[in-house]
C-alpha cells in the first residue's frame, strides 16, 4: 500500500512525515519539498514523476540518506534516519539501500564482478561467500558470462544490469532507482524494467523509482507526481491515497 | 588486503600518466640523493681528516715544493710528534682516462702518521725492501684487478716516462669513509729517476702533533720558522686543508645544489598537481563508493594510499638509481677527484622520509577533497 496523506500506519516500510527541503541559490530560497508525506509498504514498486526541478531526485536522495531534510522525518524499517550523523547514515545506506543511477556509475577500472562485489567488501563475508553472492546477483541479471568484462566492454543495458546487480547483492531493504532507463534505448529499457519488475514480483523487493518516461512509469504499481513540493497520485487532482492498483 | 584490488585498479587506470608520475617522483628523489652524494663527496675529506695532523705547503702554491731540510726544523718545534712528506706523481695506468692518486711517500714515517690506513706487516716489510715497490688502496686494487706480486707500468705525466712498480701490499682504511684509492711508492725512487725535477725536495709535509689543542700555536710556529725565507710556508690543520680544497669546488656544489633544489620542488609541484587532477577526474566514482556505504574516512585514506604508493614506488626507484649511479661513479676516474661514496643509510633514510612526506603532501588536498565530497554534488556533476 502507498499513501501520501500522512495517515499510513507505522507498519509501512517507509514513513515520511512533513518533509521539507529548501535550497539557497543566489541569495534566493527555493522550497523544493513542502510538508511531503509518504507511506510505502514493503514489496511496493513506486514511480515518481514530475517536471524537471520538481524535486524528484531530491526526494530520492533524502530517502536514500544522501541528503538531509530541512524539516520532517523519514523512517525506514523502524529507523528514523533524519537525525543520524553522516557516518551513521553511511553505515545505514550500506545495510538498507541499493542505488541504481541513470548513468550507471560503475567504476570503469573494475570488472563487472568487482563492481558488484564493492558493497560486500564492507561486510564480514569471506572471499568465498562474497564470490557466491556476486555470482548469484550476476546470474539474476543474466550476466554470468560477462562477469569478467569491464564496463567499457558492455552495452548500456548490460551496464545498467550490472548496476542493478550491485544494488541487490547485499540484499538491501529497498532499491532507489534514479531514471534507470533514461540513458537506454527502448529495447534495453524494456529489459531493465523487466528485471526490476522481476525483483519486485519474485523477490518481493521494494523499489522507489524516479522517471520522466510515462511508459516506464506505467510498469510501477503506483505512480506519484510531485507538484508544488508535495506528492499526488497520478490522475488525482489532490493529495490522495493509493491502494496499489495494478 | 581486500581493498587492494580497488587501490591497484585505480593506480593503473591511466598507465602513461602513472609512469610519468612515478618518473617524476623517481627523478626528484634521484636528484635529492645525488645532490646529497655530491655534498658528501665534496666535504668527505673534512669529516675524516685527522684532528692531530697539520699540512705544510709552499705559501705560493701547493705545486711549489719545499726543501727537505724543513723536516728536521719542523721536528724541533715543541709539540710536534712526527713529520712525513709526500710528492704528487700524477701518472696514468694504460690509458689517460685511468688516472689515480699517486704519492711518492716517506717510507719511514708514513704508517705512523696515517695509522688509519692499515697495511699488513709482512706486506709493508716487502715494500720497504723493494725500491720499486708500491702499496695500493683496496679500492684501486679492485678497480684495476691488481694483485700482490704483480708488476704494473704507470705512464708519468709530470715526471715523463714509463715507471714500473711491484705491488707489494694493499692497504685498507679502518673507517668506511677512509680513502682507499691511493697509490704509494718510495720517494727515493722518484728522487732517483727524476732528480732534476724533484731536486731532493718534498711536495708538502704532514705533521703529527702531540696534542690537537696545540694546533693553533704549532701552525703559527711553523709558519714563523720559515717566514722571510725563499720557501715560505702555509700551514693548516688537515681538516682546514681539506675544507679549503673542497671550497675550490664549492661554488660548483652550490650551483648544483641550488639548481637541483629548484628542479626538485618544481617536479613535486607538477606531481602534486597531476595527482589532484587524477582524483578530480573521478569524483563521481568516489561519490558512488560513498553512496554504497564507504565512509568519508575510507575514501580519504584510499586517495592518500594511492598518493603514498606512487610516491613510495617512484621514490624507491629514484633511490635505487642513485645507489647504482653512485657505484658507477665510484668506479670511474672521477672518483679520484670527487670521492663519491655509496649511498649512506642516512641519505637513504632522508630520501625515504622525503618520499613519504611529499607523497602525503601531494595526496593531502585531493584526499581532503575526497573526505569532504558530498555524494549528491558529485553525482550531479557526472
Amino acid at each position: 500500500m502507498v499513501r501520501v496523506d500522512g495517515r499510513g500506519g507505522s507498519s509501512s516500510l517507509v514513513n515520511v512525515r512533513g518533509l521539507d527541503k529548501k535550497y539557497q541559490r543566489g541569495g534566493e530560497e527555493i522550497h523544493v519539498l513542502q510538508g511531503l508525506n509518504l507511506d510505502v509498504a514493503a514489496g511496493e514498486f513506486v514511480a515518481f514523476m514530475g517536471p524537471s526541478g520538481s524535486g524528484k531526485t531530491t526526494l530520492l536522495n533524502l530517502l536514500g540518506g544522501l541528503d538531509v531534510p530541512s524539516a520532517g522525518s523519514i523512517t525506514v524499517a523502524g529507523d528514523e534516519i533524519t537525525h543520524l550523523s553522516r557516518g551513521k547514515l553511511t553505515q545505514w545506506r550500506a545495510r538498507h539501500v541499493g542505488f541504481v543511477f541513470q548513468m550507471y556509475n560503475l567504476i570503469p577500472v573494475l570488472t563487472a564482478f568487482q563492481n558488484v562485489e564493492l558493497p560486500l567488501l564492507l561486510t564480514k563475508l569471506s572471499k568465498a561467500e562474497r564470490r557466491k553472492h556476486v555470482e548469484t546477483a550476476l546470474a539474476l541479471v543474466g550476466l554470468t558470462d560477462r562477469m569478467h568484462h569491464f564496463p567499457r566492454q558492455l552495452s548500456g543495458g548490460q551496464e545498467q544490469r550490472v548496476t542493478i546487480a550491485r544494488a541487490i547483492v547485499s540484499d538491501p531493504t529497498f532499491l532507489l532507482c534514479d531514471e534507470p532507463t533514461g540513458d537506454l534505448d527502448r529495447k534495453s529499457a524494456d529489459e531493465v524494467m523487466a528485471l526490476i519488475l522481476r525483483l519486485v514480483k519474485e523477490y518481493k523487493k521494494t523499489v522507489l523509482m524516479v522517471t520522466h518516461d510515462p511508459v516506464v512509469a506505467q510498469r510501477a504499481n503506483t505512480t506519484l507526481h510531485l507538484e508544488k513540493g508535495a506528492l499526488v497520485e497520478a490522475g488525482a487532482p489532490e493529495v490522495a491515497m493509493s491502494g496499489g492498483a495494478r | 588486503m581486500k581493498y587492494g584490488g580497488l587501490l591497484f585498479a585505480n593506480l593503473f587506470r591511466k598507465k602513461i600518466r602513472l609512469m610519468l608520475t612515478l618518473g617524476s617522483f623517481a627523478v626528484a628523489i634521484f636528484l635529492f640523493s645525488f645532490l646529497a652524494l655530491v655534498k658528501q663527496a665534496f666535504n668527505g675529506g673534512i669529516g675524516i681528516a685527522g684532528v692531530d695532523r697539520l699540512v705544510v705547503i709552499n705559501r705560493t702554491s701547493i705545486i711549489q715544493q719545499l726543501p727537505m731540510a724543513y723536516r728536521d726544523r719542523i721536528l724541533r718545534i715543541p709539540g710536534v710528534k712526527r713529520v712525513t712528506f709526500d710528492n704528487w706523481f700524477g701518472g696514468v695506468y694504460q690509458d689517460p682516462k685511468n688516472g689515480l692518486s699517486q704519492f711518492a711517500i716517506d717510507v719511514e714515517n708514513q704508517r705512523q702518521v696515517f695509522p688509519e690506513l692499515v697495511v699488513p706487516d709482512d706486506e709493508w716489510q716487502n715494500f720497504v725492501k723493494d725500491r720499486q715497490g708500491a702499496i695500493v688502496g683496496a679500492s684501486t686494487a679492485k678497480r684495476f684487478g691488481w694483485k700482490i706480486g704483480q708488476r704494473i707500468p704507470l705512464q708519468g705525466t709530470i715526471f715523463p716516462g714509463t715507471w714500473e712498480f711491484n705491488i707489494d701490499g694493499i692497504y685498507h682504511g679502518k673507517r668506511s669513509r677512509d680513502d682507499q684509492t691511493q697509490f704509494w711508492f718510495h720517494w727515493d725512487y722518484l728522487n732517483e729517476r727524476a732528480k732534476d725535477l724533484v731536486r731532493g725536495q718534498a711536495g708538502w709535509y704532514t705533521v703529527q702533533i702531540e696534542n690537537p689543542d696545540d694546533a693553533v700555536r704549532i701552525v703559527k710556529a711553523i709558519d714563523n720558522e720559515f717566514a722571510n725565507s725563499p720557501y715560505e710556508t702555509h700551514t693548516d690543520t688537515e681538516q682546514t686543508f681539506a675544507a679549503s680544497f673542497a671550497k675550490q669546488l664549492g661554488n660548483i656544489g652550490f650551483l648544483v645544489t641550488a639548481i637541483g633544489t629548484i628542479v626538485f620542488f618544481t617536479l613535486l609541484l607538477v606531481t602534486g598537481n597531476t595527482m589532484a587532477i587524477s582524483v578530480r577526474e573521478r569524483m563521481g566514482e568516489l561519490a558512488v563508493l560513498k553512496a554504497v556505504g564507504y565512509s568519508d574516512r575510507f575514501v580519504m585514506l584510499l586517495v592518500l594510499a594511492e598518493a603514498l604508493l606512487i610516491a613510495a614506488v617512484g621514490g624507491g626507484l629514484g633511490l635505487l638509481c642513485a645507489a647504482g649511479f653512485a657505484a658507477l661513479l665510484a668506479a670511474t676516474p672521477m672518483h679520484n677527484f670527487i670521492p663519491f661514496s655509496s649511498l649512506s643509510a642516512s641519505v637513504a633514510l632522508m630520501g625515504i622520509g622525503l618520499t613519504l612526506l611529499f607523497g602525503a603532501a601531494s595526496g593531502f588536498l585531493p584526499a581532503m577533497g575526497g573526505l569532504r565530497l558530498r555524494v549528491i554534488d558529485a553525482l550531479r556533476r557526472v
